[in-house]
């Protein structure tokens, strides 16, 4: 996973480059709270664009992450989800509360 | 010219998380000989990964068992029989609900046999306490009509 924070918006952007699932989700989870925690951004955006696999452990990696980022304060947008990792966010209906936001990869 | 594929593999492996990724892998590489698209060969991986953590983080818990996955390819259609020696489930209609889940603490979400539903065609769980569980699942992969030259030839055949 790559990172990014822009200072002047509070926005942070992780762009996620591993498979997700509940062996890599682990790694995923510790170094995301790290960095929310560090920056307390007012606004969090997980890029999809080089992730090549998800099953349903990357629901509970964006639930958790909303979670924290709202106790701090902040929100969570999802980018350049694929059709599949899409369909699985949509099946969790975590979508009625995450919002898909555009993004050019960062 | 139809030729109908008839193959079976076997693979067992420790219950660790890592191993996770292998055996998605390898049931894709198995399930490749169908011809399936992209879209099919990424239901497969998903349905497998759900099935095999299942067996990894509920099934043994925390202690260390077999996954077996037992794989046969059937004219179209592949089935997967992937199972586990550890706790077994008590409630499997209780289970397959959408977002139930008893590991919330994990981070689980509780979709895990919603997906394999989802992706697959047919899902089957057997299970016994203290004996283990079995997940069944099937999905016939769909002919593809793949260029013009079939459907010119289509044609011919039809106007004779
Ligand atoms: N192989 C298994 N052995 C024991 N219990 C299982 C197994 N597979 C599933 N379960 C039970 O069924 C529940 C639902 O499974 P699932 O839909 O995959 O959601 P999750 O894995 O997110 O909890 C699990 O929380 C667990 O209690
Ligand atoms: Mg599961």
């Amino acid at each position: 996973m790559e990172s990014k924070f822009y200072e002047e918006d509070k926005l942070l952007i992780f762009k996620i480059t591993e498979e997700i699932d509940d062996f890599s989700v682990q790694k995923i989870r510790r170094r995301a709270d790290y960095e929310i925690e560090r920056y307390m951004p007012k606004k969090v955006i997980f890029d999809f664009n080089s992730v090549t696999f998800m099953d349903s452990a990357g629901i509970g990696l964006i639930i958790g992450r909303y979670k924290f980022a709202k106790m701090l304060g902040g929100t969570v947008e999802l980018a350049n989800l694929t059709n599949s990792i899409k369909r699985i966010f949509e099946m969790s209906g975590i979508l009625r509360l995450i919002p898909i936001t555009n993004l050019e990869t960062i | 010219m139809k030729s109908e594929i008839e193959n079976e593999m076997k693979l067992e492996f420790i219950s660790k998380s890592s191993n996770e990724a292998f055996a998605r892998i390898a049931v894709a590489a198995f399930a490749s000989q169908l011809d399936p698209t992209i879209e099919e060969l990424a239901d497969i991986k998903t349905a497998v990964s759900e099935a095999v953590t299942n067996c990894i983080i509920h099934g043994y818990d925390k202690k260390q068992g077999i996954v077996k996955i037992f794989a046969r390819l059937k004219e179209k259609e592949i089935i997967l029989e992937i199972s586990d020696k550890g706790k077994g489930i008590e409630n499997i209609d209780i289970a397959k609900e959408p977002l139930y889940t008893t590991k919330p603490n994990l981070e689980r979400s509780g979709m895990g046999f919603t997906i394999m539903e989802s992706f697959m065609d047919k899902v089957e769980v057997e299970s016994v306490i203290g004996l283990g569980t079995k997940v069944t699942m099937s999905k016939t992969i769909k002919p593809k009509i793949d260029n013009e030259e079939s459907d010119e030839e289509f044609e011919l055949i039809t106007k004779e």
